[in-house]
């Protein structure tokens, strides 16, 4: 086993503690040592943003960064944006405009739209296609997917 | 109560888990005291494997054992088909680990297990393979002349010609007033799953029991293939699916890692968890597509097709796997798609070169052959001076004519016929939708530097491939139903249809049926997977019997308790009632009722597209201003998934295009190697797309009256794209034979176009 490094960050809230090698990226952090799998990894290159997570708000691949770069960071990931009680306005909006098949990319997309929707509520189409041009779907051909988010605008104007 | 969920637009159950993260795909589930593998694959496309060391990666941190051919005693097993399973493929079929040969790049030779994925890894440059460099066959026309074989002992890299035939096709040309012939090919594409592969395995030696996770698709026939490989009776082992992020035809087909994973596991009585990365999926996962085809059309001057005749190429890639023939299979047989043609001669040869192999990839054969015909069509109407539309509208097959007969496929004696429907209709309704009158004047038109175009084509679509499927419904200890398919689900919302299928049966509330179980080998006796646009219509009508068979159970049970006429009981809800009084369902619990569902025959859904584009002449790029599908279905369980299914597959259908293409070397070294390279349809590329559902013209094979409806968007795309370009072009003579229509190669006819004008 190869060198390690203790990082302290924060993730939905809650602190937390790893003990890691220092070339483990983020989401393998997330996904296996923290067992937070709703961040996927898709492509492990930075082009599908299936590993999307929020990070100090702002929406990150979570395969290009090192676990150990989040120090002192506050990360959200998908599971950060639910509830059990009921669905989030933006993800009733994904299931009432079919915005997702098999849900593999969806937590990426999940992210993404909400860091977008916080910053930009009164976004147009074009912008949205824009900012999700980053992730790749490749169930849904999009065009529910922008619907949804689009929609979900209400939910996060002021 | 009289249901009614089938044909309404319901919002899927799986999306409740999916939103929150909370799906559990194979890489999800953890184990302890679990070792991971990592897979050396060839670097070399074809070579003679001289020697393979292991010893120093033994060595390395972390590292537990690594597994070659060598640890297999009397060689690795074959990975037989699954599909046409002819003998004549047996000497193709591939070994589960490199063997004496490498034949592409991305071959498995050695696995590696270790502690954790990254050791593993770690390790691959301690491994010492020496191998003697063969001359790579880069694609068919090398493969042909046979100078370089891929498998000696055969002499030839030809492993089978398809023959498709319907009526006498050279009488038919040495008589006919107009012929064309074209040669047109397709690029090499794959079912790009956002989900790479995994699986993960654990041997219980005690209990004998050998359970694989990530098993999808067709878990009941991966599990036979299993047993005969490793020498286990199919009960001593289970296979589980887990969610699945995308399978299009590619994924959950028995690959090499099927059998190396689940017998490193047995290897070293540790669980092992193997999961694919991107770039090795690139390489590992099967390929699709690449045809060119030689393609004569026989026509009347009015139009008329009198008769098609030609040859096909396919670049197989190294091996056969398990499905990999069915594309050149299709190719032959759906050459015609949905027109009427009296006569048909195909011949499709099925080469080996040094590539990744191939297998289906949603509409498998049918893209490539919609691509074909119907840029021959237009081609015909413009040299015949006659309609585009008019030549389809004179040539499609009407209701009157059903059920049609097909060419017939030889050596498989593939005899088939169309089932239903009116195909001018969807052209009709497409034109109508896409407002015909007003865009076909902008046909050629040249409006701030970008040329408008309008493409047309129709297809058809197969599905419901039998032979059998099983359901099984179960009363829960609360008073809920179980619903257990042996199909399986790939993420099309099949948990969502079937429930919606059994509520209706069972007439009672769509809750009511609590859990829909599929995919894993322990839910029936019986089960047969997701392919061919199946699901629905097999599993479905499955679903219908076993509510038939549930109901009729549960009302003898009934009539005991109650003191009545088994005839006299009914399910109201969460009870049994009868003659004046009832008793709850949850007294029944553990009841239980298997259904099947027997089909010889096939479903043919078909329709048309219709697009708008623009396309810029400096560029060479093409932009959507409208696209619309039209499919008649049969009947739409759920529209607002046949829909998703609809959009989904043109989107992906679009990027085989323009976009996507497995380009290699002439020494058989890929040069796509990452999604960089391999370009995918993103959300800003089409956002102008329509989807129209129709279901007037139902199935009358099965008793749901529903047609596979997967692959409707796909099959079209590229021959909707292409006559588009052509229809945009068509002041400068431009005619696209070959697809994607890059920005490079749209350049290259403008080129063409440009030298040609100037002469
Ligand atoms: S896994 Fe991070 S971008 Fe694809
Ligand atoms: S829903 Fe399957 S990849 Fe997006």
């Amino acid at each position: 086993m190869g060198w390690r490094m203790t990082t302290k960050f924060e993730v939905n809230g809650k602190p937390v503690s790893v003990n890691v090698e220092p070339r483990m990226t983020l989401a393998d952090c997330l996904r296996h040592e923290l067992r937070l799998t709703g961040t996927h990894v898709g492509c492990e290159h930075g082009v599908c943003g299936a590993c999307t997570v929020l990070v100090d708000g702002e929406a990150v691949r979570a395969c290009l960064m090192l676990a150990v770069q989040a120090e002192g960071a506050k990360v959200v990931t998908v599971e950060g944006l639910s509830n059990d009680a009921d669905l989030t306005p933006l993800q009733k909006s994904f299931r009432k405009h079919h915005a997702l098949q098999c849900g593999f990319c969806t937590p990426g997309f999940i992210t993404t739209a909400h860091a977008l929707l916080t910053e930009e509520p009164d976004c147009d189409a074009d912008r949205v296609r824009e900012v999700l041009s980053g992730n790749i779907c490749r169930c849904t051909g999009y065009i529910g997917i922008v619907e949804a988010v689009l929609d979900a605008r209400a939910a996060y104007k002021k | 109560m009289k249901n009614t969920f089938i044909g309404q637009p319901m919002e899927r159950r799986e999306d409740l888990r999916f939103l929150r993260g909370r799906g559990e795909y194979v890489d999800d589930v953890a184990l302890p005291g679990l070792l991971h593998a990592a897979i050396l694959r060839s670097s070399v496309a074809h070579g003679k494997i001289k020697s393979i060391d292991t010893s120093a990666a033994l060595k390395r941190p972390g590292v537990h054992t690594v597994i070659t051919a060598a640890d297999m005693p009397g060689g690795p097993p074959i990975v037989p088909m699954r599909l046409q399973p002819l003998p004549e493929f047996k000497p193709f079929e591939q070994p589960a680990i490199a063997h004496e040969k490498v034949r592409y790049v991305g071959e498995p030779i050695a696995v590696v297990l270790a502690a954790t994925a990254a050791q593993a890894e770690d390790a691959f440059d301690a491994i010492e393979v020496e191998i003697e460099e063969l001359p790579a066959v880069a694609d068919w026309t090398v493969a042909q002349r046979n100078n370089s074989v891929l498998f000696d002992k055969q002499g030839t890299n030809r492993s089978m010609v398809f023959e498709s035939r319907k009526g006498d096709a050279d009488a038919a040309f040495a008589s006919a007033p107009y012929v064309r012939k074209e040669r047109l090919r397709t690029g090499r594409h794959y079912g790009l799953t956002m989900e790479p592969r995994g699986v993960m395995a654990t041997w219980d030696a005690a209990k004998g029991m050998l359970t694989i996770y990530g098993a999808a698709k067709v878990p009941f026939f991966n599990r036979r293939i299993l047993s005969a490989q490793i020498g286990l009776p199919v009960e001593q082992i289970e296979m589980i699916e887990n969610d699945v992020g995308g399978g299009y035809g590619a994924r959950g087909e028995f690959y090499p890692e099927d059998f190396l994973i689940p017998f490193a596991a047995r290897h070293t009585g540790r669980p092992v968890k193997w999961i694919e990365d991107r770039r090795e999926n690139l390489i590992a996962m099967n390929h699709a597509r690449e045809e060119e085809a030689i393609l004569e059309v026989a026509c009347a001057r009015d139009g008329t097709i009198l008769a098609i005749r030609g040859e096909v190429h396919t670049d197989m890639g190294a091996y056969m796997r398990t499905n990999g023939a069915v594309g050149a299979r299709n190719v032959s047989q759906f050459m015609a798609g949905p027109y009427r043609v009296p006569h048909v001669k195909i011949d499709s040869s099925l080469w080996m070169t040094n590539k990744t192999p191939v297998g289906t990839y949603r509409g498998p054969g049918r893209f490539e052959a919609n691509f074909f015909l119907e840029r021959m069509i237009d081609m015909i109407a413009e040299e015949l001076r006659i309609d585009r539309i008019d030549m389809r509208r004179r040539n499609l097959i009407t209701a009157k004519e059903q059920p049609y007969p097909i060419a017939t496929v030889q050596p498989t004696n593939a005899v088939d016929e169309y089932d239903s429907g009116h195909y001018p209709e969807t052209l009709e309704r497409a034109l109508q939708e896409i407002d015909w009158p007003r865009v076909s004047k902008l046909q050629g038109k040249l409006v701030d530097g970008k040329y408008h175009g309008i493409g047309v084509v129709c297809f058809i679509e197969g599905g419901a491939a039998g032979p059998k499927e099983t359901a099984r419904l179960e009363v829960n200890g609360d008073g809920t139903i179980s619903l257990y398919l042996g199909t399986s689900s790939v993420g099309q919302g099949v948990e969502t249809i079937f429930a919606q299928i059994a509520a209706d049966a069972l007439e009672v509330s769509i809750e009511r049926i609590r859990h829909v179980h599929h995919g894993s080998t322990a839910y029936v006796s019986d089960g047969y997977g997701a392919y061919h646009s199946r699901s629905t219509v097999m599993g479905g009508s499955a679903v219908l019997d076993a509510a038939n068979n549930f109901l009729a159970a549960l009302r003898e049970a009934g009539a005991k308790r109650l003191g009545c006429d088994a005839n006299a009981v009914t399910l109201d809800e969460d009870k049994l009632t009868g003659g004046g009084k009832s008793v709850p369902l949850r007294e029944f619990a553990g009841l239980t009722q298997e259904g099947v569902f027997l089909n010889k025959k096939h479903t043919y859904s078909y329709g048309s597209h219709v697009a708008h584009i623009t396309v810029d002449p400096k560029l060479g790029r093409i932009e959507i201003i409208d696209y619309v599908v039209v499919q008649d279905v049969g009947r739409a369980i759920n529209p607002l998934t046949v829909k998703g299914q609809m959009i989904g597959s043109l989107v992906q259908g679009l990027g085989g295009a323009v976009l996507e293409d497995l380009k290699y070397d002439e020494n058989g070294q890929i040069l796509t190697g990452s999604l960089a390279d391999y370009l995918l349809p993103l959300a800003s590329d089409f956002p102008n797309l329509r989807g129209v559902v129709l279901d007037k013209y139902p199935s009358p094979i099965n008793p749901l009256g529903a047609k596979g409806a997967g692959e409707g968007g796909i099959i079209a795309a590229g021959g909707c794209m292409a006559n588009a370009v052509a229809n945009a072009l068509s002041s400068l003579g431009v005619q696209p034979r070959q697809l994607p229509l890059s920005p490079a190669y749209i350049w290259e006819l403008l080129q063409q176009a440009g030298r040609k004008a100037a002469e």
